[in-house]
């Protein structure tokens, strides 16, 4: 896995929020900014989903995605192919190495099978989007619902495949401050819950914040 | 139904090559999926009949079982942790559901052009398009396509995260029999694997019989095939409550 280091300072980003543990985050990237998550204790997963700001039934698809790279983990070089098969955004920096797009979104009622039916009333990366959905999708345009909960990406979450078809929840390859960084090649609303899942190693049983920031084009 | 054939079974149908298809398939009733040409593909997807918010979830599918696959004894579940259907029988063994389906733009390139215009009804179709026009039908669209199976269809993943398709995998007469544990609306085209490299535009014919089974009993090997899965039928029967 090769490791891309972006060129961007921190200091000059125009925007920097803090998405806290378990909290859902949604907002707009313009076609050539730069958008980067930033993990900032380590093993955190972060669950994304992106919209074409101009035609929301446009979005990401992990199936499209894997397909024409011909592999199924993301990292820098990957491009993050729409429903429609058209560019949504380039990964230009990766200092974690690889991010999955296989492993979904963890809901009330996939904890109940994976984990135990007493696991519902945990909180879920689903209950962040329907809710981020709910309260700030007419904000974006539209009225949301579930329809538009496609297939994510997982970022800093490592889901192994082995040739044999044997797909696992790993522990995690990322690390404090490793980050991610995209730059948009249309305008993009991103989907974010920063993921609350307490039942296996994907957060390293321990959710923490990340950091998402913008830059223009250089 | 050809004349004489037992009580139980529903019906029997071909689907063309290159075509589309959907139905209600109802809880208890199975449906075997038959490779005709030993080349076929055939896309599904999976929605339930009564509220189709709800559709099948490839994520929660593999994770509940811990396979990149699908294959006998593996249950396709829906987004809200019930199953919409079981594989009970398979003489194939590996069915992808990882690379999503082609699209005109990906078949134009790979097969030139074929329109209508000239072709008339040997045109060729992709994926997407045929199954759009099918969930238009019942008023669903983009926003409802959520990754779907290709059946017969083999594609395995290296260590490096690498896909290959490969050639070969099915068989003329090859099946898979799928039970329906919900009222399922499926969705259905019989185009070729977006990975297939066959330079040529063929797509496969793919039968499809349908009989009365019954939902799954307690022993069921899909069923107990995993703690999950015995979680995954326990929320479906409560659906039928």
């Amino acid at each position: 896995m090769a490791l891309v280091e972006s060129a961007f300072d921190a200091s000059t980003a125009l925007r920097r929020e803090v998405i806290g543990a378990g909290e859902p985050w949604m907002g707009r990237v313009q076609r050539g900014q730069y958008f980067r998550i930033v993990d900032l204790h380590g093993n955190q997963a972060v669950d994304t989903l992106f919209y074409r700001t101009d035609a929301l039934e446009e979005r990401y698809s992990a199936q499209d995605t894997v397909r024409e790279q011909g592999n199924i983990y993301l990292t820098s070089g990957s491009v993050l192919l729409s429903n429609e098969c058209n560019f949504m955004l380039t990964i230009v920096a990766d200092t974690c190495g690889r991010h999955d797009t296989l492993g979904g979104a963890c809901s009330a009622e996939s904890n109940m099978v994976r984990y135990a039916l007493e696991k519902r009333d945990m909180h879920s990366c689903r209950d962040n989007f329907l809710l981020a959905l709910a309260h700030l999708g007419a904000r974006h345009g539209r009225d949301f619902n579930k329809r538009d909960l496609a297939s994510n990406i997982n970022f800093f979450m490592n889901v192994p495949v082995t040739p044999q078809g044997k797909l696992t929840f790993a522990d995690g390859i990322s690390a404090a401050g490793r980050y991610v960084e995209m730059r948009a090649e249309m305008d993009v609303t991103v989907l974010i819950s920063n993921c609350p899942q307490l039942n296996n190693p994907c957060n390293a049983y321990n959710p923490t914040p990340v950091e998402v920031l913008v830059w223009d084009a250089p | 139904m050809p004349e004489g054939a037992p009580y139980w079974m529903l019906w029997d149908e071909l689907v063309s090559a290159g075509a589309h298809w959907s139905g209600l398939l109802r809880r208890g009733t199975t449906l075997r999926l038959i490779d005709v040409t030993g080349h076929g593909n055939a896309s599904v997807l999976l929605y339930n009949y009564e509220d189709r918010s709800e559709r099948y979830n490839m994520p929660d599918t593999l994770k509940a079982q811990h396979t990149a696959f699908l294959s006998k004894g593996v249950a396709c579940y829906s987004d809200m942790g019930r199953v919409l259907c079981s594989i009970t029988d398979d003489t194939c063994g590996w069915h992808d559901t990882l690379c999503g389906v082609s699209n005109a733009a990906a078949v134009r390139r790979k097969y030139g052009e074929a329109p209508y215009q000239e072709r008339r009804n040997q045109y060729f179709k992709n994926g997407y398009d045929s199954l759009l026009n099918e969930l238009g039908k019942y008023a669903l669209g983009k926003r409802d396509v959520t990754a779907a199976i290709n059946f017969f269809s083999k594609v395995t993943v290296e260590d490096s995260g690498e896909l290959r398709f490969h050639v070969g995998h099915s068989r003329v007469g090859a099946y898979v029999d799928l039970r329906f544990e919900m009222n399922v609306l499926m969705v259905l085209a019989t185009c070729q694997h977006p990975l297939d490299p066959a330079p040529d535009y063929r797509p496969g014919e793919v039968r499809l019989t349908a009989w009365h089974s019954r939902p799954a009993p307690r022993n069921d090997p899909c069923r107990t095939r995993c703690p999950e899965n015995e979680r995954g039928f326990r929320n479906t029967e409560v659906w039928f409550k």
